[in-house]
């Protein structure tokens, strides 16, 4: 009894059952990424599933078509959530909370049950499943994630700035692009990886909007696995990983010279 | 002075609402070229609203601002000759100094070899050579809003507007500010209108002091002016310290307070007229034997205050006086005091009685300040509209609001020597003024209520 006590007392070790939890659930699934991407199926050191990937014109081919619509859907999702992030965020043109609850919102409903409802509206309208549909149900379940972290910069940006500007002689126009734009930057930032890092890893909304005609890159790692090749899927994994990686460290340098943290 | 004899912003029956409220009321105001002009009152009395309209930020619901002759009202403010140093700075965080200083050079497309000679120039005025290439984050308070004052003096704008531009900073380097900022007008020649509720710093920098409170001008006049010669009550407590009195006017030149005649320099009040009187602390000599003097007392407290004492004296008819002196006195010391005639500052009662307008609900009823209240029966039937007056000491307040009438908040508080005058501000937003012997303390929640027989009610005609 006295010794639960203890360790209840001391406040580092509340930390004990999320370490264990990120252990067997965060860090056990990459270590094992790393080794069988560098293993062969017998468990032998190897480069080979690598050398497949850069030898097999359909692998490479299927990961710069998956960077590709994510760049897509990211930009989109730029272009469409930042004017909706700025009407939310100011006073004259929205007074109501309840507006931003609604761009919100649909990041309450699976992911899966938006894009079923999303396939069946193609349907509806008689419009073709393929690329198209796959961009539109992409923007469309990811904006959310995009508008609320730059609606949440804009609306803590100080608004005597914006009067600054507006008194040393800068018009509306400039005003947004001289000191609004820059300052959202941080909110743009975050926006983007979150709208791009599952963008670029996505399968199951492409097979069902896409009628499984469009392969991307999640896709294939899925299928191999699927089959038994779990050290080619691994490596493939890891690829994507470090993709990923190199574009976040991107986004940290960007958030520096701002000055302003990401969350 | 002929150059600064031209008027160069002229505010015309300026006002403005945020809702119900009132935030400025019918503002008229001169303001010279070259003049350093300083909006002095405490918070929430309007002053920062003026100073944004003069910038562009609100407008107007009513009235006419003119700048150099044109009507401003409805220019957006990039359009306005003047620039604007915001109290917290407003420095671009994204910007280095020099981009800060630049950008509304870089918007009017000045050459960049002109740029940077303005920039350079600025920096040098605020003494902040050497500091261009700095993160403004890194800097200190100090020298932000230096560099805020460099962004806008860079533009050369025909007036500069400063919102209490001073009043993050500690006391210490406030002081260096205002002589810097003092300089820097005399070097530039361009007009200055600075808010502040510092009554210190606007005596300190002003040509002019705009003395406002709920909304509206109390007094513009010279610092020197105002000190000594403050128009009512509220000017005379909220510009250094005073003893502020009830008086009565016997004739010209004769005035009595504190239960003594005293000789005075103010005429033309009329004869036996209930006046205020106020007298400065350091005006009030105090002198150890109290057979000299005109009138004696027994000191209550000595404080040191640096260069001098500030005492609080008891007058022989129960008065109380604060006056300051390089000498300290004995507490419980008899001593003896003297004014001088033309120390002694007389101004006219803004009011000798609360004054309501209403309606008679029945004969014994009227409705005051959106409440019934009985009265006496005095022939009105129901449906007249009247004037209701109440004395000031018939107000009784409660500490607690349910058992008053109605309920308000003590909203200012001024001393007069042996009593308290308060004036408090219902729920609806009128004012009632009260003199009670009971202290309170601003903000104090309070029940407000009337006797019948203290409710004066007179037909209007």
């Amino acid at each position: 009894m006295n010794f639960v006590a203890k360790i209840f007392n001391k406040r580092a070790n509340w930390a004990i059952p999320y370490a264990i939890f990120l252990a067997i659930f965060v860090a056990l699934p990459l270590v094992l990424i790393v080794v069988y991407a560098f293993q062969d199926a017998n468990g032998a050191f190897t480069l080979q599933n690598f050398v497949k990937f850069v030898e097999q014109p359909e692998a490479v081919n299927t990961f710069i078509y998956s960077i590709g619509i994510a760049l897509i859907t990211t930009i989109l999702c730029v272009l469409l959530g930042y004017p909706a992030a700025y009407i939310l965020a100011n006073r004259k043109l929205n007074r109501s909370e309840t507006t931003v609850v609604l761009f919100i919102l649909p990041m309450w409903i699976n992911i899966l049950v938006r894009t079923l409802a999303t396939v069946a509206l193609f349907d509806f309208a008689k419009l073709p499943l393929g690329e198209g549909a796959l961009i539109f149900g992409m923007v469309y379940n990811f904006l959310p994630f995009m508008i609320y972290p730059i609606y949440n910069t804009l609306q803590k940006m100080d608004h005597s700035l914006i009067e600054a500007a507006e008194d040393l002689g800068a018009p509306p126009m400039k005003v947004f692009m001289k000191v609004t734009v820059p300052l959202s930057m941080p909110g743009v930032m975050s926006g983007v990886m979150m709208v791009f890092m599952p963008t670029i890893s996505t399968f199951a909304i492409a097979e069902l909007l896409t009628m499984n005609n469009v392969k991307l890159f999640g896709t294939t790692i899925q299928e191999n696995i699927n089959n038994g090749m779990w050290n080619y899927g691994a490596a493939l994994s890891l690829i994507m990983l470090v993709i990923i990686g190199i574009t976040s460290l991107f986004s940290d340098g960007d958030e520096q010279n701002d000055g302003e943290s990401l969350l | 002075m002929a150059t600064k004899s031209d008027t160069i912003i002229k505010i015309e029956h300026l006002s403005k609402s945020f809702g119900d409220h009132k935030v400025l009321d019918d503002i008229n105001l001169d303001i010279k070229r070259g003049e350093f002009v300083t909006l002095l009152g405490p918070s929430g009395c309007g002053k920062t609203t003026l100073l944004r309209m003069l910038a562009g930020f609100t407008n107007p619901d009513e009235g006419v601002i003119t700048m150099g002759g044109k009507d401003i009202s409805g220019v957006p403010p990039h359009l306005r000759q003047l620039n604007t140093v915001f109290q917290r700075y407003a420095l671009f965080p994204h910007l280095n100094v020099y981009e800060n200083i630049a950008f509304g050079l870089k918007l009017k497309k000045v050459e960049s070899k002109e740029i940077e000679k303005r920039v350079r120039k600025a920096l040098k005025m605020v003494s902040m050579t050497d500091y261009e290439d700095r993160d403004v984050n890194s800097l200190s308070g100090g020298q932000q809003q230096r560099v805020a004052i460099a962004r806008a003096i860079v533009n050369r704008p025909q007036v500069l507007l400063l919102d209490e531009p001073l009043a993050a900073l500690d006391l210490k380097m406030r002081k260096d500010m205002q002589m810097e900022l003092k300089e820097m007008h005399e070097a530039l020649g361009i007009t200055f209108i600075y808010v502040t509720h510092d009554q210190e710093e606007a005596l300190t920098l002003s040509d002019t002091i705009v003395v406002m409170s709920e909304g509206k001008i109390q007094q513009i006049g010279t610092p020197i002016d105002i000190y000594n010669e403050p128009v009512n009550s509220f000017v005379a407590d909220f510009i250094g310290e005073s003893n502020i009195l009830n008086g009565t006017m016997i004739k010209d030149k004769e005035v009595e307070f504190i239960g003594h005649k005293f000789e005075c320099v103010d005429s033309g009040f009329g004869e036996n007229t209930a006046v205020d009187v106020v007298v400065r602390p350091e005006d009030i000599y105090i002198l150890p034997n109290p057979e000299n003097g005109d009138f004696s007392g027994v000191v209550k407290s000595c404080t040191f205050k640096g260069v001098h004492y500030e005492m609080i004296v008891e007058t022989d008819k129960g008065f109380e006086l604060m006056l300051q002196d390089y000498n300290a006195f004995d507490v419980d010391a008899t001593v003896g005091m003297l004014v001088k005639p033309s120390d002694i500052h007389v101004m006219r009662k803004e009011r000798t009685c609360n004054t309501f307008s209403g309606v008679m609900t029945s004969p014994t009823t009227v409705e005051i300040l959106g409440t019934e209240f009985e009265c006496k029966d005095q022939g009105l039937k129901e449906g007249d509209t009247v004037t209701v007056r109440v004395a000031f000491n018939r107000v009784e307040l409660h500490d607690y609001k349910e058992d008053g009438k109605i309920f308000g908040s003590v909203h200012f508080i001024l001393y007069k020597g042996d009593h308290y005058h308060l004036t408090v501000k219902t729920e609806d937003g009128d004012f009632i003024y009260v003199d009670t012997n009971d202290i309170w303390d601003n903000f104090d929640v309070v029940g407000i209520s009337i006797d019948k027989r203290d409710i004066i009610v007179s037909k209007r005609v």
